[in-house]
């Protein structure tokens, strides 16, 4: 086992994907604005693209591009990876942005307590 | 090279290919005509591939001639290619029903957007069955999955767009939960490859990211699949949907989050790893009977017939669920036959009442006063596809339940084959009540006649396989048999 400190430190970006993941989670669960909720939901995505990101990391490695005297190159499979990734999450967002669109054209609010309100009469 | 062997390329690329195609055009009924061809011919191939599966065992394709694991592949083994058959064949079936089902539900000049999406809808669940890639699982998984949230929201009720919304919220997480797993076998395997990473994870699997990357997989999945409690998005998506849409991924939707649970466990993880070191079946059944008892009850108490169906499907979910957590040979049967069987029946029972709204506007349990009378085969339709929900001989459902109870016993839980028996009493009751109302109440509502041909057909149709499928077992038992002997668990 290593010390916690070194286990923290050698994580970094890891800890930061723990953070983000939670932090969006929390946003989604607790917020009633429907447009937070899907900033909540980018943040979780974006937890994920760093994690992925992490991956293709190689100490000491410079971009997949043959260069003279490069003797490593970071993996760029998770970062082709996620660039579909990505494009997955903005038609997500745009389709949530949509749906919150027409939700406030059929309810008039953005909020979830007054919508649920508005459902039940 | 003949076409015979690109067939597994052509089951994604023809419904793909179609999809934009049909967008162009401005007709509705051309454009439903376009889609019902469409369907049919996806349909055609999947059938082509079950044909060539059955005869020759695994068939392997090279997406344009790229060896994997540097390439992507599509696998298909008899577990995947009764799946093809079922999702292909529930588009083909309520496909043609659409034009008057829908024609009530969706706005004339969105119909061909309408029919778009569920093609790209079909699509993403075919890409999800065929893949032999665990990213590319993950691109088609968003692909249905998008084009299931804004197929729901297409319904006619204010709420659709409400229900749409959650269930785009809960889905995206269960996807990212989904990736994040994927992610961290990458990360120890160094392959995207389904078959190479469960060669590679044998050295792997007493790594933490290897123990964490299955908790992700097992509750993304779960989300996906509706298991209690990650079930919430459900009842209201399939409520407010249009009802056609209601039998399509009613039928389809959550057996393909079964799929990607079944495939990641037995074949990805293997069973040793996943019952004997992590104890996911103390978290399966469980939950898969939790979900029974709280779907079933709940059901119960519904007023809108389409809710009741809705969470009926928590409880089989969770049937399906439990008999996955068995880890022995003749529940693995049980769950892939009841994802089959399930299908049959839900889409049935939806087909029921997407014929109750296009005649009387509504679903519930006022509407269907006196029914029994004034809808006698619609109603005929129900009493058969409920009592295959019930279990009763003869009918699909008591297929399931069998060897859901067998599978239990030979696990030697015969508490668990209790509480199955138990709670599909319940399911008595949620059927009964309807059929009560359908046949011993006067009619008060307006009068009425039964749905056109083209709805009733294919709810006749369903209804007819929920029967034959219940009689002629050796098919779907035999499939689920071998599925189950090449996903390596013991007998």
């Amino acid at each position: 086992m290593t010390d916690p400190l070194s286990f923290l430190s050698g994580h970094a970006v890891q800890w930061g994907a723990v953070v983000l993941l939670m932090t969006g989670l929390y946003i989604v669960m607790t917020r009633g604005n429907l447009i937070k909720k899907v900033v909540g939901l980018n943040i979780v995505q974006t937890a994920v693209f760093l994690l992925y990101i992490s991956i293709g990391y190689v100490e000491d490695g410079t971009a997949p591009i043959v260069l003279e005297g490069a003797a490593r190159y970071s993996n760029p499979l998770p970062h082709v990876l996620i660039l579909t990734a990505i494009v997955v999450s903005v038609a997500t967002t745009s389709l949530a942005l949509a749906l919150i669109v027409r939700i406030r054209e059929a309810y008039g609010s953005i909020e979830e307590d007054e919508i649920r309100e508005r459902e039940s009469d | 090279m003949s076409l015979v062997q690109h067939l597994p390329a052509l089951q994604v690329a023809v419904p793909l290919l179609a999809a934009p195609l049909c967008a162009m055009m401005v007709r509705p009924r051309i454009a439903w005509l376009f889609a019902t061809l469409a369907a049919w011919a996806t349909f055609a191939v999947s059938l082509a591939i079950f044909h060539r599966v059955l005869d020759r065992g695994l068939i392997l394709y090279e997406m344009g001639g790229w060896a994997p694991p540097l390439g992507i592949g599509h696998a298909v083994d008899p577990l995947n290619a009764l799946l093809l058959v079922l999702v292909s064949g529930m588009a083909a079936i309520v496909m043609p029903a659409a034009r008057p089902g829908v024609g009530v539900e969706v706005a004339p000049r969105a119909q061909r957007l309408f029919f778009t999406l569920a093609l790209l809808a079909l699509t993403g669940m075919l890409g999800i069955a065929i893949t032999g890639d665990a990213f590319n699982l993950y691109v088609f998984l968003e692909v249905s999955s998008l084009a299931s949230y804004a197929l729901v929201a297409t319904g006619a009720d204010r709420r659709a767009t409400t229900a749409a919304f959650n269930y785009l919220v809960q889905g995206t997480i269960g996807a990212m939960f989904i990736l994040i797993g994927i992610g961290l076998i990458y990360m120890m395997t160094g392959t995207l490859n389904m078959a190479d990473m469960a060669v590679r994870l044998r050295e792997a699997r007493d790594t933490a990211p290897v123990q964490a990357a299955l908790a992700f997989i097992v509750v993304g999945a779960g989300i996906k699949f509706a298991v209690f409690p990650a079930h919430v998005w459900m009842p209201n998506a399939y409520t407010y949907a249009p009802s056609l849409v209601s039998a399509f991924f009613g039928a389809t939707a959550t057996k393909v989050g079964a799929y990607i649970l079944i495939r990641f466990i037995f074949n990805v993880f293997g069973v040793d790893f996943a019952f004997g070191e992590m104890r996911i079946g103390w978290a399966l059944i469980p939950l898969g009977l939790a979900g029974a008892f709280v779907g079933s009850l709940v059901a119960i108490w519904q007023d809108d017939l389409k809710r009741m169906l809705a969470y009926s499907s928590v409880a089989q979910v969770g049937y399906i669920a439990a008999a996955i957590g068995y880890a022995n040979r003749d529940g693995l049967i049980a769950a892939i036959v009841h994802v089959f069987n399930h299908g049959l029946m839900k889409g049935a029972l939806f087909l029921v009442m997407a014929c109750v709204i296009l005649r009387l506007g509504k679903a519930d349990m006022r509407s269907f006063r006196g029914l029994g009378r004034r809808m006698p085969v619609t109603m005929g339709c129900f009493v058969v596809a409920g009592l295959s929900m019930i279990g009763v001989p003869f009918t699909v459902g008591f297929i399931s339940k069998w060897y859901l109870v067998v599978g239990a016993l030979d696990a030697g839980l015969w508490p668990v084959a209790a509480l199955v028996v138990l709670s599909s009493l319940l399911a008595i009751v949620y059927i009964w009540r309807v059929v009560e109302t359908a046949y011993f109440r006067e009619a008060d509502g307006p009068r009425t006649r039964e749905a056109p041909a083209m709805l009733l057909a294919p709810t006749l149709l369903l209804t007819v396989l929920c029967v034959a499928f219940g009689v002629a077992t050796e098919f779907t038992v035999g499939v689920a048999g071998s599925a189950a002997d090449m996903l390596g668990v013991l007998p």
